[in-house]
């Protein structure tokens, strides 16, 4: 017998133990990030790293302004690209879809949301460049082709996301729409749609959240230069470029910088992420 | 009338998701299928043959690696958050917070922590053990996501039957509800795999672009040391080069291979679950 309170004591605390490490995976992370960039955000100026517009490591000028407005161009536009199609999608595969063409959407959606970073971002260096360059001024590295790209990437979400809350509205809301008369395409868009409002307005703040860290894709087309575009067909650097361009390389306060560019980033994904619980809370209370 | 409108939208988005997956996915095998050489697997790497094969076992070897440390510890933790503990408990509370934040973070931040810990305050350097630890952080939330749902699915009267017969909480839980479990953990940890093998952003700053399998064999342990490619990194250099594109479109092809066939399995394991369930 105490043979037995002692295993289930051990297997108590094992348990115990691994949920913890979540906790204590988020505390590295944070402590590690923040104490490799807050020195150099010290040493630069908050104000000047914030919306300094030269980065030019160089000369030692730090400021990331440019980086911020492209990594927010470019999730806008990813979102032009993205979100009505995906909305429309989940509402065609949720309420107009015959079953048989559902299940062979099905699969297809899945696979365009395994489809790895780098190969969205070889397509669309080998394709929507090209495309751009020839037929649109500018070189085809651009605002625009990262934008084409990342609304493909973020699809999935949207759609499968959408879906589910569509989903799950409640039947009888449907049924009472067309007790009313109302006929199915009005009992959809008027009813269905607006009752699965929170949900949707969820996928599209993961979307966002993913087109906003998605970093590989955008280094292959978004063409990098660190300044603010003129236009959607000129060239642009995300924050998340800019880690990934210049991490290679870099030393000393060039380092920290990326580094704090990171924390910039981090703080940015949170505060999408607060958003998202707060849409989803309100979601749960309706 | 306007509903009407509405309807065509639903019909044009529609045909536009399809053609951005047939698109996508027709060109990349158009492309690729013909490069798909046998030198395109030998097993050593050179520049002429930019052979996929040293990169394909590294992934292997990766996922592998990161599997092992995150899976038991994400299955343990859902079985605390589904079996254990009181779902009020501050520390819950907590667990579920941070599961979330580890879930949103971008992979390129996990790059960054993977450099600026396993890398440099570990003094691992560019090392397979060191992308293998930050793709294990990454995953873990996936695993614990979905072996929640698994465990949350298990009728009650399993525990109910187990605890009848006399048995604790942990032998409950090991020969009750893990094995009606298992289908949707199965999920869960293809799931993390395909994560696995598409990352490139983590694993550049982490594991390095050597293009080598790690020498195990000659080196034993200290292999877990040896920087080395993935086939989603390989890919990554490959195109930044740009210097062979066919072959550049074979590994993608590759890649999605992969990704289909993890995705197939995942929709057998989930039918399988609910079979059971019916």
């Amino acid at each position: 017998m105490r043979q037995t309170s002692f295993k289930e004591g051990a297997a108590h605390v094992c348990f115990t133990a691994a949920a913890a490490l979540s906790i204590v995976a988020v505390a590295l992370i944070c402590v590690f990030l923040f104490a490799n960039g807050i020195p150099a955000l010290a040493e630069i100026g908050l104000p000047e790293f914030l919306f300094g517009q030269t980065w030019k490591p160089t000369a030692d000028e730090f400021g990331i302004f440019p980086m911020i407005i492209g990594s927010i161009y470019v999730t806008v536009g990813a979102i032009i690209v993205g979100v009505p199609t995906g909305i429309f999608t989940a509402i065609f595969l949720s309420r107009f879809a015959s079953s048989g063409v559902a299940r062979i959407l099905r699969p297809g959606i899945e696979l365009l949301a395994g489809i790895p970073s780098v190969v969205y971002g070889f397509f669309a260096l080998m394709v929507l460049v090209p495309l751009i360059r020839t037929t649109l001024p500018g070189n085809g590295f651009s605002l625009l082709a990262a934008a084409l790209i990342l609304g493909i990437m973020i699809l999935p979400t949207i759609i499968t996301v959408s879906k589910n809350a569509l989903d799950a509205v409640p039947k009888s809301y449907y049924e009472g729409a067309l007790a009313l008369g109302a006929t199915h395409e009005r009992a959809v868009f008027r009813i269905m749609v607006p009752a699965a409002f929170s949900g949707i307005m969820a996928a599209v703040v993961l979307g966002i959240g993913r087109a906003l860290g998605e970093t590989m894709a955008v280094v292959m087309v978004a063409g990098n230069q660190p300044i603010i575009p003129e236009s959607i067909f000129s060239g642009v650097r995300t924050l998340t470029a800019n880690i990934v361009l210049e991490m290679g390389y870099a030393a000393d306060l060039h380092k920290e910088a990326l580094v704090a560019t990171g924390v910039v980033l981090f703080v940015l994904v949170m505060l999408i992420s607060l958003l998202f619980a707060a849409i989803k809370k309100r979601g749960e209370l309706s | 009338m306007s509903a009407k409108i509405l309807k065509a939208c639903t019909y044009i988005g529609v045909v536009l998701s399809v053609c951005a997956l047939v698109g996508v996915v027709g060109y990349i095998l158009v492309q690729g299928v013909p490069y798909l050489k046998p030198s395109l697997f030998a097993w050593e790497y050179t520049s002429d043959n930019v052979s996929l094969m040293p990169a394909l076992i590294s992934t292997l070897i990766m996922a592998a690696l990161s599997l092992l440390m995150a899976v038991p510890v994400g299955v343990a933790s859902a079985i605390y958050l589904v079996e254990y503990a009181r779902s009020t408990s501050r520390f819950v509370r907590i667990v579920r917070i941070t599961t979330e934040t580890l879930q949103g973070i971008p992979s390129i931040i996990y790059g960054l922590f993977g450099l600026l810990f396993f890398t440099t305050a570990l003094g691992w350097g560019l090392s397979l053990l060191a992308g293998a630890c930050t793709l294990a952080i990454m995953v873990l939330p996936v695993i614990m996501r979905t072996t929640e749902e698994a465990l949350l699915s298990v009728p009650q009267s399993l525990r109910q039957g187990g605890f009848a017969l006399g048995a604790g909480r942990v032998r409950t839980v090991i020969h009750c509800v893990l094995p009606s479990a298992l289908p949707g953990i199965l999920g869960g940890v293809l799931l993390a795999l395909g994560r696995c093998v598409g990352e490139v952003a983590a694993l550049l700053f982490t594991a390095g672009t050597v293009a080598q399998i790690p020498d195990f064999g000659g080196e034993g342990i200290f292999a877990l040391f040896e920087s080395c490619r993935t086939l989603a990194v390989h890919m990554y250099v490959l195109a930044s080069e740009g210097l062979h594109l066919g072959e550049t479109y074979a590994t993608s092809v590759v890649l999605l291979l992969v990704v289909v066939v993890l995705n197939t399995t995942t929709n057998a394991a989930a039918k399988k679950l609910s079979k059971e369930r019916l």
